[in-house]
């Protein structure tokens, strides 16, 4: 379909995609992106929040054309009894800033207008093209693309491979392995619909501004997964997601989760009167550091949730691929730059620009997080969100107890349910895995 | 009212492009599905797979959200070959 040679061919116009995509127009490269959905974003699936500063590094003036939602101002951590909820929750008026950190958006929105960014750089982005496979030389150098279209093979420098967690291209050229059920969660989510002015009510918003919920606790019925409510503009974005792994174990279903957990007290006057719209899912890189796969080769890179980049501690994925697309963008036209060959060795700058970033270092940071968590899932999920919520209606609740009875009981169903060397161990282990 | 009604209803919202006569997901043809191949009745988000009166697993992929669950539970042992739907079809996410 194209007879020409391109520097650089992308695949998939996601996050990462996009941030190669337009790194490299930008710096003058011949930039082919190859995207199967009809529009990009038409396939891509977030919670979803914006980190600004990533984004800032690629489009400095982004918040003036970019399709953003609200900006944070408060963050909850609900942990989930079966009828109540522990919250830590953070508010500062100082997130009402002139250029504010953190947003919501609607990926499929945001992901269109990203790819105009690309374009007017001067990349070509083809849609409604899917790649079937990755073309290499008699060597093994990776040198092209065939696509589902007739005559569809192009060939370029370089493939910059960001085609999401769920990756068929570097799997099956056997580049990389394909993802473990422990290692990735599926999460669903849906679109409720309220007019702003209940949204802002609700969760207690002025204007523009913007508030997370991340809950965790017995809403996963013992699995590593998490619940999440984020405030759009007219809109409230409702998820719930766990290991593939649990899930298969545990034989729930991902929509009956995400019922349970919508009609949950805590959540569902949030969502009251709303009007569904959409309903996705998506699989979600949480084996961290431990599994990130080869990142270069002979004539490829990998970037993104193909690469495996998703801080689930922090909850950063858009970021983490953002940032290695634009890595491995710059890392490209360095090469190029020096007129050399787009080889193993030396697309290992961008290992070394990736090692250099917080991407590397944060991974690094949790490595040993995503199995722990794991393992421990009954405990950290279902048993201590169970006897936090019982210590707190203890707390709480006037009865004519006297309190050294009640911290008496408290600290006997923890030792109950845990003993003293299992408590100790769990604290002991989680700090260790944190540092 | 059942989750599995449930779930077709929530589909409901959703925009496809069906590429009609050719599912992009296909089961191995087998007697008694592997386990993993079971737990698709109950995983899969879309609810695309479900068991006959005979204890075989069947799919209708027409649903697809093309998350990939079912590759990654069941694609290494063989039950099940898996890929993406041709350029534009499949599910079109207003939203995402």
């Amino acid at each position: 379909m194209i007879e020409e040679r391109f520097d650089a061919i992308v695949i998939g116009a996601g996050m990462a995609g996009n941030a190669a995509a337009h790194t490299m127009a930008s710096r003058g490269l011949k930039v082919l992106q190859l995207e199967r959905g009809e529009y990009p974003g038409s396939k891509n699936v977030q919670g979803a929040i914006l980190y600004a500063d990533m984004v800032e590094k690629i489009v400095p003036n982004f918040r003036e054309e970019a399709p953003l939602e609200r900006h944070l101002v408060e963050q909850r951590f609900w942990m989930m009894g079966d009828r109540s909820h522990t919250a830590l929750q953070y508010r500062n008026d100082d997130f009402n800033e002139d250029k504010p950190n953190r947003y919501t958006i609607v990926r499929s929105q945001f992901d269109r207008w990203f790819s105009k960014e690309v374009q007017a750089q001067g990349a070509i982005v083809i849609c409604e093209t899917t790649v079937m496979e990755l073309v290499s030389d008699a060597y093994g150098k990776v040198i092209g693309v065939r696509t589902d279209r007739r005559g569809g093979t192009i060939f370029a420098d370089v493939v910059v491979l960001c085609e999401g967690v769920n990756g068929l291209l570097g799997t099956r050229a056997g580049l990389r392995a394909s993802p473990k059920p422990e290692h990735v969660a599926l999460a669903v989510k849906e679109m409720h619909f309220l007019p702003r002015e209940t949204i802002e009510a609700r969760f207690n918003l002025r204007g523009d501004e913007g508030v997370v919920v991340e809950a965790a606790g017995v809403i996963s019925k013992g699995m590593t997964g998490m619940g999440f409510v984020y405030t759009n503009k007219e809109s409230i974005s409702v998820g719930m997601g766990c290991l593939v792994s649990d899930f298969a174990e545990n034989k729930d279903t991902p929509y009956g989760l995400l019922e349970a957990f919508k009609n949950h007290p805590s959540i569902k006057p949030l969502l009251e009167g709303s009007e569904v719209k959409e309903y996705a899912a998506h699989l979600i890189p949480e084996g961290g550091y431990n599994t990130i796969p080869e990142l270069f080769g002979d004539g490829w890179v990998v970037c993104g949730d193909a690469a495996q980049l998703n801080n689930a501690i922090h909850r950063e994925g858009s970021n983490l691929a953002l940032t290695s697309g634009r890595l491995a963008g710059e890392a490209i036209f360095q090469i190029k730059s020096r007129k050399e060959a787009m080889t193993k060795q030396n697309l290992a700058l961008y290992k070394k620009l990736l090692d250099d970033s917080f991407v590397m270092k944060d991974l690094k940071k949790y490595k040993d997080m995503p199995a722990l968590l794991h393992a421990n899932s009954q405990n950290y999920f279902l048993a201590y969100p169970q006897l936090v919520s019982k210590a707190m209606e203890n707390f709480l609740r006037v009865d004519g107890t006297p309190k050294l009875d009640k911290e008496k009981a408290t600290i006997g169903a923890f030792i109950k349910e845990r003993k003293w060397s299992g408590l100790f161990g769990d604290a002991w282990k989680l700090a260790r895995a944190w540092r | 009212m059942s989750l599995a009604a449930r779930v077709e209803e929530k589909l409901y919202q959703n925009r496809y492009l069906v590429d009609a006569g050719k599912p992009h997901i296909a089961i191995r043809p087998h007697e008694k599905p592997s386990e993993n191949l079971l737990a698709m009745t109950h995983i899969c988000p879309a609810g695309c797979y479900s068991e006959t009166s005979s204890g075989q697993v069947e799919i209708t992929p027409d649903g697809c959200l093309e998350c990939g669950t079912c590759r990654v539970l069941c694609e290494a042992s063989g039950d099940i070959t898996w890929n993406y739907p041709r350029g534009g079809f499949g599910v079109l996410f207003k939203f995402g």
